[in-house]
């Protein structure tokens, strides 16, 4: 075998400390090697013909390129390699930048570093096979989970492009947190007058299949051919027959059974109910716990007043099965629940603000159903308790936020600005009232939002204060917000009629089961992890599973939004052709080897590994061995590992590779 | 490596997706580190046999490092889980087998942990420092080579690595 030997300075990033021509005159003596070269900058064309051209002329079998690290510039070198004719496989590259010249000071240690890692992976490439990328089927259907506007826009861009859509939403009805917001930052534009044309677009959508009130339970496969299980609750309803009239809803006799979870617990609503007004489907959910015929079998007021004969209590949960070929997660956020401290609870709770206590101390998401003309008061400040309107609020901003005490360090990036907004609304409503913000610093990066923040304080003349909340209490009706300025340097309280929290926003209870259901990982908070942090944001680690919204970090709108339509192309770059070509890494079985003890398949993340008959002549079977599928194999390699007696081999990372370069050290 | 002075040789098993970018990332800000240490890439930590450790001390390694994802930040899920049952279980053989338990190291290095990756490598190299080389495999190897003249050769070690080449 004839290996050729590539050392880049990559200009001085790696000659700085590594001694670039010694390493290549080393190579050069090492057996196998027929042609060792060092170079400025390998990855130019220049040097990428200097490999072609060495490759030609030495008609080398195999290169090691010693340069930055493979996930920067293999594809590069791989490309020049295929089009001088060699495998892509057998290129093999040794890490001097990133593992060497930049983490090392001393020249004459890190040019034997280099010499050693440039040995390893000669040692390797010459043990390397011939890998041919592997080719599977797309299914051209898009599984999008959530349906805030993260979800609206990624469907709506996909379907737009002509693929089937399968949008999934937990709620009766799509829209999520967007459709709760009064109004938006930083142009004070209504939520819902922007939000619901898109809604109703989804539902309209040809290519959209709108499943609400449902939830995804089980998703197999892998990119491009995921199988998912979606079961849908029952509505009690036929969906097919209830026309929305909304008669059952206003004749139901359980008015204030339960709290309307959509205003925020602000308002009540009957057993029978859409979430809200301009609900997308716009057909009703019957609650269970709630409605009296599934308490005593008796009342039944709906069935009589539904004259197309819609009700039907006998309905049962469903299960849908969906074959997918890319899956987007866009399961948003809820805010941190700050009244309860539960021993379990990895959250701290803010017992010292009383909320749950004091039923005028609310957080963000209530103080927008307050100021929203939908909401309970049709859009009048007014406290809950007693429904006067408070002359003195003050909005409470990091509640929980960037406060590791209470289990949250990071930002949740939108409070600045929506308490910013919410002070405004406040004072655009009560035009005597006084507005006070407690804040550690305002984050407000991002276009026209420093603007927004400066037009609060100086047109609206909210009164910002830089420092913490230590305690709020009641006090004839008033309540005593206790804090301190840290500019003026001295104690501050205040009494207000209403408190607003700006609380962290963390993500949905269910984030984690969600995440193992479908096979991504997530964060110490629950927050789904992209494949980088920065040239992947929109990928999971998991291909073919892209990430969309606040499940992943806190977002406002437009982010969310950019980031849906990221997802979205993703998608349909990978429906752009009908089959997928895929990295040859896969695990593979000698089946003369193979004892069929099948504890590869107990381990396999995957279910990749199933059980194959080997037949004599007669057609009898007198031996079970293991198979790998191809398709479904990822190609972690922890099968090879576990299997007692070698017989699964990872293509590019076999046994005899690593030895080699355990040898070569 | 200067003759005058001993240098311990570490082998560092890594994951391709959170330690070897780990390592990377390292890299990318500048952090430094001693140079004792070379990585070899797996997919997966799940992937990495307990036979190449013992083969990396057979092989004259001082230490060894074996680093994957953390738990539930795994790309494959659940490989690092694996992982971690094997380390648990073939840690506590180490012993057995001859070699001090300090030699072989694990840690969780995620992408996003250049600095912690730094650290490690520092920790590891101290500590394989502290316990001097490892002698008893080199031992056993001389000894072995006496019953098997074919092999007499092989301490010396040009002569092995030509070996290494031919025979692959």
């Amino acid at each position: 075998m004839k290996i050729g030997v590539f050392i880049c300075h990559c200009g001085e990033n790696i000659s700085r400390t590594v001694d670039c021509p010694r390493v290549a005159h080393f190579a050069e003596g090492l057996p196998g090697v027929e042609y060792s070269i060092d170079y400025k900058y390998m990855c130019s064309d220049p040097g990428q013909k200097l490999i072609k051209d060495a490759i030609r002329e030495h008609k080398l079998d195999a290169i090691v390129v010693g340069s930055c690290s493979p996930n920067m510039h293999e594809r590069t070198f791989r490309n020049a390699a295929v089009s001088a004719g060699i495998n892509p496989f057998l290129v093999e590259i040794a890490n001097l930048r990133e593992h060497c010249s930049w983490v090392h000071d001393d020249v004459e240690a890190a040019t034997e570093k280099a010499i050693e890692l440039v040995r390893m992976a000669i040692e390797k490439v010459k043990r390397d096979k011939p890998l041919t990328k592997i080719r599977v089927p797309v299914t051209k259907r898009v599984l999008v989970i959530g349906g805030g506007i993260a979800g609206i826009q990624a469907a709506l861009d996909i379907a737009n492009a002509g693929y089937e859509v399968v949008l999934v939403e937990r709620e009766p009805s799509i829209g999520g947190h967007m459709s709760q917001l009064s109004e938006t930052f930083p142009t004070l534009d209504c939520s819902q007058c922007i939000l619901t044309p898109r809604m109703v677009e989804v539902y309209q959508h040809p290519k959209i299949k709108l499943l609400t009130y449902s939830e995804v339970v089980k998703v197999e496969g892998f990119i491009g051919n995921f199988k998912a299980t979606i079961k849908k609750k029952a509505r009690h309803i036929n969906e097919d027959l209830c026309s929305g009239c909304g008669l059952c809803i206003t004749k139901c006799p359980t008015k204030k059974k339960s709290y309307n979870s959509f205003e925020e617990n602000l308002a009540f609503r009957p057993a029978v109910y859409v979430p809200f007004p301009q609900a997308v489907p716009n057909i009703p959910v019957i609650d269970e716990t709630v409605c009296m015929y599934y308490k005593n079998g008796k009342c039944g007021m709906c069935v009589k007043v539904c004259d197309r004969g819609a009700i039907d209590f006998e309905q049962k949960d469903t299960m849908l099965v969906a074959d997918i070929g890319a899956i987007i997660v866009a399961t948003g956020y809820k805010l941190y629940n700050i009244e309860k401290a539960t021993p379990e609870s990895k959250y701290k709770g803010y017992g010292e603000y009383g909320y749950g206590k004091y039923r005028d101390v609310i957080d963000g998401l209530q103080f927008e159903r307050i100021a929203s003309a939908s909401g309970p008061t049709a859009g009048e400040i007014k406290r809950p308790s007693d429904g006067k309107e408070p002359k003195k609020i003050v909005f409470i901003q990091c509640v929980g936020s960037r406060d590791p005490s209470k289990g949250i360090s990071y930002c949740s990036k939108i409070c600045c600005m929506y308490t910013a907004k919410q002070a405004m609304l406040y004072k655009h409503k009560v035009h005597d009232g006084e507005a006070y913000v407690f804040y550690m610093d305002i984050r407000a990066g991002g276009k026209m939002y420093d603007e927004f923040v400066r037009r609060a304080i100086e047109e609206d003349h909210v009164k910002y204060i830089r420092g913490r909340v230590s305690k709020i209490h009641e006090e004839n009706g008033k309540y005593i917000v206790k804090g301190e300025d840290t500019i003026a340097g001295m104690p501050v309280e205040i009494d207000a009629d209403m408190v607003v929290l700006a609380t962290a926003m963390i993500p949905q209870d269910n984030a984690p089961k969600l995440a193992q259901t479908i096979g991504i990982p997530y964060d110490k908070h629950g927050f789904y992890n992209e494949a980088h942090p920065k040239l992947r944001p929109v990928e999971s680690t998991t291909a073919g599973v892209f990430l969309a919204g606040a499940c992943q970090s806190p977002k406002d709108i437009p982010e969310s939004v950019a980031m849906a339509s990221a997802t979205a192309s993703k998608a349909i770059i990978l429906f752009a052709s009908d089959t997928l070509e895929r990295e040859p890494v896969v695990a593979k079985v000698n089946e003369d080897l193979c004892a069929g003890c099948f504890y590869c398949k107990k381990v396999c993340p995957f279910g990749a590994i199933e059980v194959r008959d080997i037949k004599d002549v007669n057609g009898i079977i007198y031996k079970e061995v293991a198979y790998i599928n191809q398709g479904v194999c990822q190609g972690c390699g922890t099968c090879t590992a576990t299997c007692l007696s070698k017989s699964i081999e990872l293509a590019g990372f076999n046994n005899e590779e690593i030895f080699a370069e355990i040898a070569a050290l | 490596m200067s003759k005058q002075k001993w240098e311990p040789k570490i082998v560092a098993f890594v994951c391709n997706w959170c330690t070897y970018a780990g390592a990377d990332l390292a890299g990318t800000s500048r952090l430094k580190y001693p140079a004792n240490t070379k990585i070899i890439r797996v997919m997966c930590s799940g992937g990495i046999d307990p036979v190449f450790i013992l083969k990396a001390f057979e092989r004259g390694a001082d230490g060894v490092l074996v680093s994957g994802c953390h738990p539930n930040d795994c790309h494959y899920n659940a490989g690092n889980f694996h992982a971690r049952r094997r380390w648990d279980l073939f840690h506590k053989l180490l012993d057995f087998v001859g070699i001090e338990k300090d030699r072989l190291q694990f840690s969780w290095i995620s992408a996003s942990e250049g600095k912690k990756f730094a650290d490690v490598i520092t920790k590891v190299t101290k500590d394989i420092i502290a316990l001097g080389p490892f002698k008893t495999y080199q031992d056993m190897n001389a000894e072995f080579t006496t019953v098997f003249p074919e092999f007499a050769e092989a301490g010396n070690k040009e002569i092995a690595y030509e070996e290494e080449m031919t025979n692959g």
